[in-house]
């Protein structure tokens, strides 16, 4: 099983990023294997539907959970289509939050927010 | 004679200043551009109202043909489309109606279907007709509406047109003032008010419009707005002093003119000096 | 960080007044202004220092090389924004142009190439202690919802320890509103107790209710409608939401402005008001529970 994670910086135990779409990087972490790889989120640039691109990318790569702090209305589609399930961060690692993930310790994140329009979020 | 009306910041008396010109010249058209915020109507109270729906056109796809080959994710520019198990998604608000995921197409999968964005209103006031734009909540850019509005149908021969602007210097105030023949500027007397002024004074003067300031709000105090227009050799149209019962009738979206011989005098003249400089404009550029 | 955010549908109500005797009572060591159309605080926050500039890009602007340009007019026919004209070759209007990139991929010759473009500046002043981000829009351009967020991450990032952020929002309820309310914990909605002010209010609400933003207002010049102040009480008693405070019209506000200080620089009736409104603001801002 695969894990997506927005992360500030290439390490393990890097922040998780408040923003879905405009963070810089993302972690696939791979349970199974324990492997984890590091992509640069070329959505972070764009001027509009940031979280759309970023979600793609995550699809893409084959992630089967997301998790994240927040996720706006258009990049949740995104990733509900694809069948992705949402858990919500806590205000930890990126690390300590796979490790939560793993012993069902996080929860689902519920609450999706308006989306912004294609303009940004923070 | 189309005259648009504008201002750096909102809250100076765009409205105030269109609204009451176009009810003191005798058979006119207002026209609001504002679409985000449109006031005007709230004055007006036009009756007969038409209304007309405007959209914009957005992609959408044919999932038989549409053969998964993303080149049309990859070309958009603005994020609108992506493709997740073998489906092609459209967002339609993320969406700037360019038109260039149909043309990448390879397979033709993709057509066109029409999005309402918001509408334009139109009715009459006495003498005035009002054409009114209106952006749904949500949407990103009015500049459809704006083209709509200032389409040349709404503009008959021998009748002065106002446009009353959006508030900034942004693309869409661009938009609305391109056809005019004259922008009046309106300022406040403060910091804020010579700031924003001096922002809406680079804009006209880049397009290369005729333009005089009307200050707004006078009090006894040195307007430092006045300062701006003498320093920089612009036209002063006319003050308009600070006035609670000129306040109290425009906040409660009364036509001042139609309600006071003072201001009806005000205006009117205000109307005269414009006509002038109108006048004296054409004579300098058409000798 | 606890953002709190002033906003009002129809300029001109009283936001960047009320923001700048925000900053100056909390002493807020990190704000913003988001009115990046029209930027009006760093007129009254007292910094002396030049501020930190950066461009800011939005999408590339399409220019056409007219030595290679075989005028098939493919580009013009295929361009939604009207952007491409001819006078005597053809020409891209720069403010039109909306950097979708169609005419370029459509011009069978390769004349067309995008061409990042400055599409305004990100100003940031920080002494250490206190950071205040700010933007200019260049004119003509149309994106700022990317700009508004960009000031809203420069002062994030310039004063991460902050446990107060004041930004001072745009007018309207269009793209760049919509931007500088993402992730904020409360929006404060300066009124004005007129027929439009009270028109817009209405529509900035239900902005800011799609987001389930915590939400309160006070009126103010209050005292120029008595009437339409009533209104605006009985709509906030109907919809449920806090009404925090009435401001009166003071002609001291002015002169404070115009001086370059915030009206609770001086003593005045108007700053005494924001005081209170000040108050109420933080409690609901901090109070338990939220967030």
């Amino acid at each position: 099983m695969k894990i997506a994670i927005p992360i500030d910086e290439k390490v393990l135990e890097s922040n998780v990023c408040v923003s879905f779409g405009r963070t810089p990087y993302f972690l696939i972490y791979d349970v199974e294997t324990n492997e984890s790889i590091f992509l640069d989120n070329s959505a972070a640039a764009s001027a509009g539907g940031a979280g759309i691109k970023a979600a793609q990318t995550i699809v893409d790569n084959k992630a089967n959970v997301l998790l994240t702090p927040r996720l706006g209305e258009n990049a949740a589609d995104v990733i509900k289509s694809a069948d992705i399930e949402i858990y919500k961060t806590t205000n930890a690692s990126a690390k300590d939050n796979i490790d939560a993930f793993v012993a069902g310790k996080l929860s689902l994140l519920d609450e999706i927010h308006a989306g912004f329009h294609g303009h940004g979020g923070n | 004679m189309t005259i648009a009306v504008l201002s750096g910041k909102g809250g100076t008396g765009k409205t105030l200043v269109s609204v009451n010109l176009a009810a003191t010249a005798k058979t006119s058209i207002y026209i609001d551009c504002d679409v985000e915020e449109p006031n005007g109507h709230l004055f007006f109270l036009p009756e007969g109202v038409q209304e007309e729906e405007i959209s914009v056109k957005i992609p959408k796809v044919d999932n038989e043909l549409c053969n998964g080959c993303r080149k049309c994710v990859d070309f958009c520019k603005f994020n609108a489309l992506a493709y997740i198990k073998n489906k092609l998604i459209v967002f339609d608000e993320v969406c700037h109606s360019c038109g260039g995921c149909i043309v990448v197409c390879p397979e033709k999968a993709l057509t066109e279907k029409e999005k309402f964005i918001g509408k334009v209103q139109k009715g009459t006031s006495g003498q005035v007709t009002v054409y009114t734009g209106i952006l749904n909540t949500g949407e990103a850019s009015g500049i459809p509406i704006i083209k709509k509005l200032l389409a040349e149908e709404n503009m008959e021969e021998n009748k002065q047109v106002f446009i009353d602007c959006p508030p900034g210097s942004a693309c869409i105030v661009m938009e609305s003032i391109k056809d005019a023949d004259y922008c009046i500027l309106v300022a406040e007397p403060t910091l804020f008010g010579v700031h924003n002024l001096g922002m809406v004074y680079e804009l006209v003067k880049l397009f290369n419009k005729s333009f005089g300031v009307v200050l707004n709000k006078c009090l006894e105090e040195e307007n430092p707005a006045e300062k701006f227009c003498l320093e920089k050799n612009i036209k002063i149209l006319g003050r308009i002093p600070f006035d609670t019962k000129l306040g109290t009738l425009n906040s409660n979206a009364e036509i001042a003119v139609n309600k006071d011989e003072k201001y009806r005098d005000m205006f009117s003249s205000l109307m005269k000096t414009v006509a002038k400089e109108v006048r004296c404009n054409e004579t300098t550029t058409n000798p | 960080m606890k953002q709190l955010l002033i906003l009002s549908g129809k300029g001109g109500t009283g936001k960047t007044t009320i923001a700048s005797a925000f900053i100056k009572l909390a002493d807020a060591k990190a704000y913003a202004d988001c009115d990046v159309d029209a930027p009006n605080l760093h007129l009254i926050t007292g910094w002396n220092a030049e501020p930190a500039k950066t461009d800011y890009y939005g999408l590339p602007k399409a220019e056409i090389n007219p030595e290679l340009c075989t005028q098939c007019d493919q580009c013009r026919q295929n361009c939604r924004f009207d952007a491409i004209s001819i006078n005597e070759k053809y020409v891209v209007d720069p403010f039109a142009c909306e950097g979708c990139g169609v005419c370029a991929y459509v011009c069978p010759v390769e004349a067309i190439a995008m061409i990042p473009a400055v599409a305004g500046e990100l100003m940031l002043y920080s002494d250490g202690e206190k950071a205040f981000s700010t933007a200019q829009l260049k004119m003509g351009s149309g994106t700022s919802g990317m700009l508004v967020t960009e000031v809203k991450k420069q002062m994030k990032s310039a004063a991460v320890d902050a446990g107060l952020a004041i930004i001072d929002g745009s007018p309207g309820i269009g793209c760049p509103v919509i931007a500088s309310l993402s992730g904020v914990d409360m929006v404060l909605i300066v009124a004005e107790p007129s027929v439009s002010g009270i028109s817009d209010m209405e529509r900035i609400i239900n902005t800011a209710a799609k987001f389930g933003t915590k939400t309160a207002i006070c009126i103010n010049k209050y005292d120029t409608n008595i009437e339409n102040t009533k209104k605006i009480e009985e709509f906030c008693k109907k919809q449920g939401l806090p009404l925090i405070g009435n401001i009166p019209f003071d002609s001291n506000a002015v002169k404070a402005i115009n001086n370059g200080q915030t009206i609770v620089d001086i003593d005045c009736a108007s700053g005494a008001a924001t005081k209170k409104v000040y108050h109420k603001t933080m409690n609901l801002l901090f109070e338990k529970g939220g967030d």
